[in-house]
């Protein structure tokens, strides 16, 4: 059984689909990735390389010391998981916490941003794009601009460069998170092109994997 | 008398903001609310109403389904819905081929007379049930304390050799591996997937003509 959809609705679908699928071939960074080819190692961290860590997130994450401490408390090591193309997980117990690409930010993994959502700030995709977003896309302007999107207002507006949470319409729980790729006032403006690029996702393969 | 707050010390002691209890579907691993977007969606939905009634209510609810279409068209919505189905027919198909493919390889574990009792022992095809040959030559290796390796036989096919008559063992290992309900034991998990009624025990004598 098959609907027909409108022209017009179908021309914004097709229209759609065609701009994800060209961003389909820019995906996140655990898409394609293999744990037993893509991990080179795992190392502990020296203590003075895990004070700088932890105070790093706690001025570039919204979380105050107590919260970190049930994190990752400070009398455990975590472990520094090599892998390729300068990509850096970092898991206690076994359990991957946050991970950093190259020199970029620490992020969270979606499983620890569930748990402590306040850790980033958060936009919120529309309906439409989630499944795109599942699929390893990056998010373009008008899935955050349009009726089931949401940006912070102006006055709390990111700049490019900020690790966001992505929310998405209708769900209580957050998709993914990305980097912004222009400030969020730039996105309503010029309302087109990546606005978000995403870094990890439900589903993806640092998702999958729980246990180091 | 007995010990009473200090109403000074609870103000400056800061608490830690407990984490999320997140729950996640048994059957996908996303948040429930994200299952429609996976490839399973059927069969979430018959785990999450056996398990978690409520939840399954929660979700699944007409008005819970009316509430999610958010702003998205309902022309869209039947899209993504036909898309769903096609995506776990595919998915049902594709698992299908691969259980097909399944029982129908065979595991030829191989005694091979190499001189006047020396032996060494094959093992063929544990690929074809996703065992990782390399792990599982080292696991055996360690488990007799002996050789263990991964070669081209003359067909060029990747195969097992360890050293010694060490079939039997093998066997074993397999069967114990793949028991119903214990869950692989510890270090054996490399040998999950084999089906114990394909695997063959076969025997090379060395031709007597050849023999000194
Ligand atoms: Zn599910």
């Amino acid at each position: 059984m098959r609907t027909s959809p409108s022209h017009a609705s179908q021309a914004f679908f097709t229209d759609r689909t065609q701009r994800w699928q060209v961003l389909l071939q820019h995906r996140g960074m655990f898409k394609k990735f293999q744990p037993s080819t893509d991990i080179v190692g795992q190392t502990p961290v020296k203590s003075s390389v895990q004070r700088g860590i932890r105070s790093t997130l706690l001025s570039s994450w919204k979380i105050d010391t107590e919260t970190l401490e049930e994190i990752w408390p400070k009398k455990e090591s975590i472990v520094h998981v090599k892998c390729r193309d300068h990509l850096s997980i970092y898991a206690l117990h076994g359990e991957p916490l946050f991970f950093q690409g190259h020199d970029g930010p620490y992020l969270p993994t979606v499983r620890l941003l569930h748990k402590y959502p306040f850790i980033l700030p958060h936009v919120r995709i529309d309906r439409g794009a989630i499944r795109f977003l599942l699929a390893g896309a990056h998010m373009m302007c008008p899935g955050l601009t349009s009726a089931g999107g949401w940006l912070p207002p102006a006055d709390a507006a990111l700049p490019a460069g900020t690790a966001v949470a992505f929310d998405a319409e209708g769900k209580e729980f957050a998709v993914g998170v990305g980097i912004t790729k222009l400030g969020t006032e730039e996105m309503r403006a010029v309302n087109k092109g990546i606005a978000v690029e995403s870094v990890t996702y439900v589903g993806d393969d640092l998702w999958a994997l729980q246990k180091l | 008398m007995a010990a009473t707050v200090d109403p000074t010390s609870t103000q400056l002691e800061k608490r830690a903001t407990p984490p999320v209890q997140m729950f996640y579907c048994g059957v996908c691993t996303y948040p429930p609310e994200y299952c429609e977007f996976g490839n399973s969606l059927s069969k979430c939905k018959e785990w999450l109403q056996a398990q978690h009634p409520d939840l399954y209510e929660k979700y699944y609810s007409d008005v819970a389904l009316k509430a999610k279409l958010g702003t998205i068209s309902q022309e869209a919505q039947s899209r993504l819905e036909e898309e769903t189905i096609k995506k776990e027919a595919k998915a049902d198909a594709k698992a299908d081929a691969a259980r097909k493919k399944k029982l129908a390889s065979q595991v030829i574990i191989k005694r091979i007379e190499r001189n006047k009792r020396k032996f060494v022992t094959s093992i063929r095809g544990l690929e074809a049930f996703g065992v990782d040959l390399k792990k599982a030559a080292k696991l055996f290796a360690q488990r007799f304390a002996t050789g263990g390796s991964v070669t081209k036989n003359a067909a060029g096919i990747d195969e097992i050799v360890v050293q010694g008559d060490v079939s039997q063992e093998i066997y074993d290992m397999i069967a114990e591996a793949n028991e119903d309900g214990k869950g692989g034991k510890k270090g054996l998990d490399i040998l999950k997937g084999v089906l114990i009624d394909n695997i063959e025990l076969v025997e090379e004598k060395r031709k007597k003509d050849t023999e000194q």
